[in-house]
């Protein structure tokens, strides 16, 4: 399938070209970020009435998951407010070039970071603590100033958006499934690249900033580090970069070797498996054990949440991939291999949220209305009773992602052994047996 | 620096200080009253200040369960106070004082103890006559053992008794009623030719002379409302919350007053005859105003109205009696 360059349309073109469109969308972004941190900290402690609570966990992360990722992408990081007080900072301008001399210590990651570990453990760290994170607004208040806080911090300290490419406990796995969307940015002509003088679209210019993630446009093959922030597309002075529309997972065909990436999608897997379980299943004490964090019935959860990521699922993949005899080391089958669970993760995810979003989708109009539950009724909807949407479609469309996903995440399997040159069945089977298991804790 | 660059930095300040500023202001100018469970805190605040005349507005939400809201010693309907949402209430005192507002759902063990106070101050025009309290002037022993003697086969039926009362040399006046307990008024019909189960049906008599359908109505529902969670539905002393008190014991009297010398009982049971025939109004009164000095107990004194509690008294009687 040929890909089409959205970029090519004027109206596209000229949007992403400007600063100004994206500058209003932030500073709304940033207003909202803002007002939910207060919320969380002053408003009411009932998670369910509390704008910081219901417009964090249940309608971004709606969008998140249904919309934008699957979608668009990175196209949440587009819009992210959490890296931009940090990095109008580190330019010491909104607009303007930045001076040729750096305002700040400028560092570089060290090399021992620069990977997706930390990453990983940002957000095992927030899932963990999910359970109360999710239903105190004032943990929620304090989580999201601090993610503001740290990108500020690491804005001053290292160069470029060190917390986005390192840190963000979101970023990561956005970047992980924006492999699927069906949007890219890439540059146009190879050839121009190599001869353009400069490489302003990584070193920046009088036109704008280098990539503040760190990447080299021109080498672009996957989605999962560029942040989609265009600056490229206004630094570029061959017009080069364009925005494309393109078939959905086409990054999958190239497999990743990065054990990093790989742990990555047995994470997010697991994760989402685990919730399943916690949020939709009917065990009780599993249910307790994750509220009461820190007591023994927690720890114990803990255990378990990490023994199933770390060992159990990759374990069984291991062993399932172990004949898959071949001259490759089993370290690359592996990380390879595990491609195939990008897409799997990804409507699980997409499953999962379907329930939860529905159900709880109700409190939107609440919380719109009083947002901290302080008794007001800006929009006339406070007072909006709860109740579940679109039951009746619930089980049919869980269904439908998750059987979708497995032909998907077959169909990635069939390409990522046909490029490390083994049978993808054994993928196959552990990416069916998983789904099996995914449909019977959701329906 | 250019215009641009002036712009967006002067919009991002703005934006960022409304966002935080705004919220704060409308924040600090609602002032709240929270209800939380009792050993979360209880209400916050839980002193108010108002006068005489002039109408008070009061604005209440719960961080966690759903709680009620009222005033004792008011005419006045109780409010659901709902998590996370803000009940408007507007009070109109027309007396000075003390008053205590307490939490009319069942919201936990420690649910008695939801109380607070509004201090009502100015001068009233209609300066309230002092009653003293029956069971004062009489002088009753609250916490002496009171258990009658004797108790009837089956509840005694007022019907019944009715029958055999017409020339029987009985007061039926209120005040005899209130100051006798049934054994002391079966007793005194031991010199008359009844048998004891039909003296028992005159003793139910007389009792449902002194109550009136409305006055049991009333009763009923301030007993749903206040006493059900620790006496239960059906007076037996087995609400939901008897179990959890007499096993939290002094525990969960700690956890409020700090170490005291006090042990959670299980709340009394109401069906019980020997307990109920011993027991004079006027003694029952006297408990309910004051509690149950340690044990789980409250104290209603403050709470309802003298006729609120003759009309509960009535109705507590009305687990022995057959109206
Ligand atoms: S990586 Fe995280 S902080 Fe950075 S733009 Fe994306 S979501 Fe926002
Ligand atoms: S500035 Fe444009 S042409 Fe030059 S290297 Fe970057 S993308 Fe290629
Ligand atoms: S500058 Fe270009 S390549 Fe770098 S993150 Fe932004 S859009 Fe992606």
């Amino acid at each position: 399938m040929a890909k089409i360059e959205l970029t090519r349309i004027p109206f596209i073109k000229n949007a992403l070209k400007s600063r100004y469109p994206q500058l209003a969308v932030f500073i709304v972004m940033l207003i909202g970020y803002i007002f939910a941190i207060l919320a969380g900290l002053i408003g009411t402690p009932v998670g369910s009435h509390n704008f910081s609570i219901v417009f964090v966990w249940i309608a971004w992360w709606a969008i998140l998951i249904l919309v934008a990722v699957p979608f668009f992408g990175r196209g949440w990081c587009a819009v992210c407010p959490i890296p931009l007080p940090g990095e109008w900072l580190q330019r010491g301008a909104v607009l303007s070039p930045p001076d040729k001399r750096p305002k700040w210590l400028n560092l570089r990651v060290p090399k021992m970071f620069r990977n997706i570990w930390l990453q990983n453990i940002s957000f095992l760290l927030l899932a963990l603590f999910s359970s109360v994170l999710l239903t105190t607004p004032n943990i929620t208040g304090v989580v999201l100033a601090t993610m503001l806080f740290a990108a500020i911090r690491l804005s001053t300290v290292f160069e470029r958006r060190a917390f986005c490419r390192y840190l963000c406990p979101v970023g990561g796995f956005i970047g992980l499934y924006s492999q699927t969307a069906p949007i890219e940015l890439r540059i146009k002509d190879k050839q121009v690249c190599v001869t353009c003088e400069g490489k302003p679209c990584y070193n920046g210019s009088q036109a704008g900033y280098g990539c503040p993630w760190d990447v080299f446009p021109g080498g672009l093959t996957k989605n999962t580090y560029c942040g989609l922030c265009m600056e490229c597309i206004r630094t570029c002075p061959h017009d080069n970069i364009a925005v494309n529309l393109r078939p959905f997972s086409a990054d999958l065909a190239k497999p990743s070797t990065r054990m990093d990436e790989a742990f990555k999608a047995f994470i997010m897997l697991g994760s989402a498996m685990i919730y399943a379980g916690i949020l939709l299943g009917p065990w009780g004490i599993l249910k307790d054990a994750a509220y009461n964090v820190g007591t023994d019935a927690w720890f114990t959860y803990v255990a378990a949440f990490l023994a199933i990521i770390f060992v159990a699922l990759p374990g069984l993949f291991t062993v399932g991939i172990l004949h898959t005899k071949n001259t490759l080391p089993l370290k690359q089958r592996f990380a390879s291999l595990s491609t195939a669970l990008i897409p799997l993760g990804l409507m699980f995810w997409v499953a999962f949220s379907l329930s939860f979003v529905l159900t709880n989708a109700s409190y939107i109009l609440t919380a719109l209305s009083d947002p901290l539950g302080l008794g007001w009724n800006l929009f006339g909807t406070a007072n909006a009773t709860w109740q579940p949407m679109l039951t009746s479609m619930l089980a049919p469309a869980q269904t439908l992602a998750l059987v979708g996903g497995l032909i998907w995440s077959a169909r990635t399997a069939q390409k990522a052994a046909g490029e490390v040159k083994v049978s993808p069945i054994p993928v196959i089977v552990y990416c069916f047996i998983a789904t099996c298991l995914m449909l019977w804790l959701l329906l | 620096m250019n215009r641009s660059e002036l712009i967006s930095r002067f919009l991002i300040v703005t934006g960022i200080l409304l966002s935080v500023g705004a919220p704060l202001f409308l924040w600090a100018r609602t002032p709240l009253i929270h209800a939380r469970m009792a050993e979360d805190g209880g209400w916050n605040p839980d002193i108010i200040q108002a006068e005489v005349g002039k109408p008070l507005h009061l604005k209440i939400t719960s961080d966690d369960v759903v709680h009620g809201f009222a005033v004792g010693q008011m005419e006045m309907q109780s409010v659901d106070v709902l998590p996370g949402k803000v009940t408007d209430i507007t009070l109109n005192f027309d007396k000075p004082g003390i008053y205590t507002f307490f939490c009319t759902r069942w919201c936990g063990l420690n649910h008695w103890r939801m109380r607070g106070t509004i201090e009502v101050s100015g001068s009233s025009s209609d300066p309230e006559p002092a009653s003293s309290l029956l069971y004062v002037s009489l002088d009753l022993d609250l916490d002496a053992p009171h258990d009658a003697p004797v108790v009837p086969n089956g509840k005694p039926s007022a019907t019944n008794g009715q029958l055999l009362e017409t020339n029987l040399p009985i007061d039926l006046s209120a005040e005899y009623y209130r100051s006798h307990s049934p054994y002391q008024v079966f007793n005194e019909l031991s010199a008359t030719t009844l048998t004891e189960s039909q003296r028992w049906d005159v003793v139910a008599y007389l009792w449902q002379t002194n109550t009136t359908s409305t006055s049991l109505v009333n009763g009923n529902q301030l007993y749903a409302q206040n006493c059900a969670a620790c006496h239960g539905e059906n007076g037996a002393g087995d609400g939901v919350f008897a179990d959890d008190l007499a096993a939290a014991g002094e525990s969960s009297m700690q956890t409020m007053e700090g170490a005291m010398d006090m042990v959670m009982q299980s709340p009394v049971n109401f069906t019980d005859p020997r307990r109920m025939l011993g027991a004079s109004p006027a003694l029952l009164q006297g408990k309910i105003l004051r509690g149950g000095m340690g044990t789980g107990m409250p104290m209603w004194g403050s709470i309802f109205t003298e006729e609120q509690i003759w009309d509960l008294v009535a109705y507590i009687y009305s687990f022995q009696f057959e109206y």
